[in-house]
């Protein structure tokens, strides 16, 4: 399942541009591959992050999975409710399931990001 | 890259949706609907779990008796016809070769279930150990399919497929019956925690009885995999080899001593592991549970006041009791109930404290 209106990454993270901001969770697809998450570490309000950064970790039952920033910049919001409820990643991974959102440093690296159909390319050659 | 063994379930896990890994050298289904929902269905309900790579070793001859003893920690003498031990092989340094259940078939005749992996190094280490000894050692792995039904309900599913009286059988014991008209070895067994009985059968009615269980459970059953299979078995702090157990690890560190008979007569490792319990066991594996946010993992390090003291052997999440729980094998002098200790998750010192285990345990009919 793949959401026409975001953008991704090849990590399997997307991104919701709102204005000067960046929502930010993991695909579908990624936490269909990892299994039933119990355990998220996020940042902290505040943050400076870099892109292609690992900002947080979603653990299943059996792995750990970095989650990398797809731009960088300041995080403004983080999800705290995965925090007891880590396994809203995999029942809502585009809504309840988002992780953190971040003010976008510079837009240009927006740009280098994967559209909806070029993101389904990616995990189609990937099969 | 050597092409994956299979068990003759494999297509039966792809046609259920299984998603598939190698362990050690099998093609095996890791979870099909999910870890947390198999869990649960085999604490609750039951669960089915094709264990057919599991390596079966049947010793058969006049000294059968004779050289499992040699082998094994645990005392095969005071088995009866149709009773289970749990044991461990070592080598002579105590380090542990494999764990394993003996089955006594008759009083010159024994099968040996050892782990997948180990099959063909236990094997060779049996034979290797058979000179002067007059008996015959057949590796039946390769004719032998295996499934294991565990859980509450596993006696009321199984016991409608087969005339024998499965109440009758004790934990740790075993009877031939048939299954679905199927001649099997139906024993009482399991890596759970739970109730269950593993089935041992030929391996083209692996299919028909896998088929049949599922059928027969209904709602209450569910397909289960190494996921659950590791989950489960870690609760209730059964060890698993390369982990909790290895060539390094004597059974007397891993907790296993009421498996270890150093009454019995010689056995190979039995100097080694005498020589430990005087000394002071050095190591041993304790059960803990993390105080501050985080999942131990096997082989992060264990802390005590800034000094590594030990290591994560398996740690997760526990899907009975909702907790991050681990088991690690520590220098001995930390080992205490209550103790504080820290574990490295990725370069960060995370509080967790030595608790009892098992941390599951059912409830006693």
């Amino acid at each position: 399942m793949i959401k026409s209106d975001l953008k991704y990454t090849k990590d399997h993270e997307w991104v919701k541009v709102e204005g000067n901001k960046a929502r930010i969770g993991i695909s579908h697809h990624a936490q269909e591959a990892m299994g039933d998450v119990v355990f998220v570490e996020l940042p902290e309000v505040g943050d400076e992050i870099s892109q292609h950064d690992s900002f947080g970790t979603v653990e299943s039952v059996k792995a750990v999975s970095d989650v990398y920033a797809p731009v960088s910049g300041k995080v403004v919001e983080i999800n705290e409710a995965l925090l007891d409820s880590p396994e809203l990643i995999n029942s809502d991974p585009y809504g309840e399931g988002w992780m953190i959102v971040i003010e976008v440093e510079d837009e240009g690296q927006l740009e280098s990001l994967l559209s909806a159909e070029e993101y389904e390319a990616f995990l189609k050659e990937a099969e | 890259m050597t092409e994956l063994k299979k068990t003759p379930l494999n297509e039966v896990h792809r046609a259920l949706g299984a998603k598939m890994v190698d362990f050690g050298g099998w093609d095996m289904p890791v979870q099909y609907s999910g870890i947390l929902e198999e869990h649960k269905a085999v604490r609750t309900k039951a669960g089915l779990f094709d264990v057919s790579h599991m390596g079966e070793i049947r010793v058969k001859g006049p000294d059968a008796l004779k050289l499992v003893q040699k082998l094994i920690t645990n005392d095969a003498s005071k088995l009866s016809i149709n009773q289970i031990q749990y044991a461990v092989f070592c080598l002579p340094s105590g380090g542990t070769v494999d764990d394993l259940l003996v089955y006594k078939v008759a009083d010159d005749e024994y099968l040996l279930v050892v782990n997948a992996s180990n099959t063909d190094k236990d094997y060779a280490w049996v034979a290797q150990h058979k000179d002067g000894y007059n008996v015959e050692i057949v590796n039946e792995s390769a004719d032998t399919a295996q499934i294991a039904i565990q859980g509450p309900y596993a006696e009321q599913i199984l016991q409608g497929l087969t005339s024998t009286d499965l109440s009758a059988i004790k934990n740790y014991w075993f009877t031939y019956g048939q299954v679905d008209g199927v001649d099997c070895l139906i024993s009482r067994t399991g890596y759970t925690g739970e109730d269950g009985f593993e089935i041992y059968c030929p391996p083209d009615k692996a299919v028909q009885l896998w088929n049949k269980m599922l059928s027969a459970g209904g709602d209450n059953i569910l397909p289960c995999g190494l996921g659950a299979r590791d989950t489960l078995r870690f609760e209730a702090k059964m060890p698993l080899y390369g982990h909790e157990l290895g060539e390094d690890v004597t059974p007397l560190e891993a907790g296993l001593g009421r498996f270890v008979v150093l009454e019995k007569e010689d056995f190979i490792g039995k100097d080694a592991l005498v020589a430990q319990k005087a000394a002071g066991i050095p190591r041993k594996v304790v059960g803990f549970e993390m105080i501050e946010r985080g999942i131990a993992r096997a082989g992060y390090p264990v802390k005590k006041d800034g000094q590594q003291i030990g290591h994560v052997t398996t740690g997760s999440f526990s899907p009975t009791l909702e907790k991050n729980l681990g088991l690690a094998i520590l220098d001995t002098k930390y080992a205490e109930i209550g103790e504080t200790i820290t574990v490295e998750i990725r370069n960060k010192d995370v509080k967790a404290q030595i608790v009892r285990t098992p941390f599951y345990k059912r409830e006693a009919k």
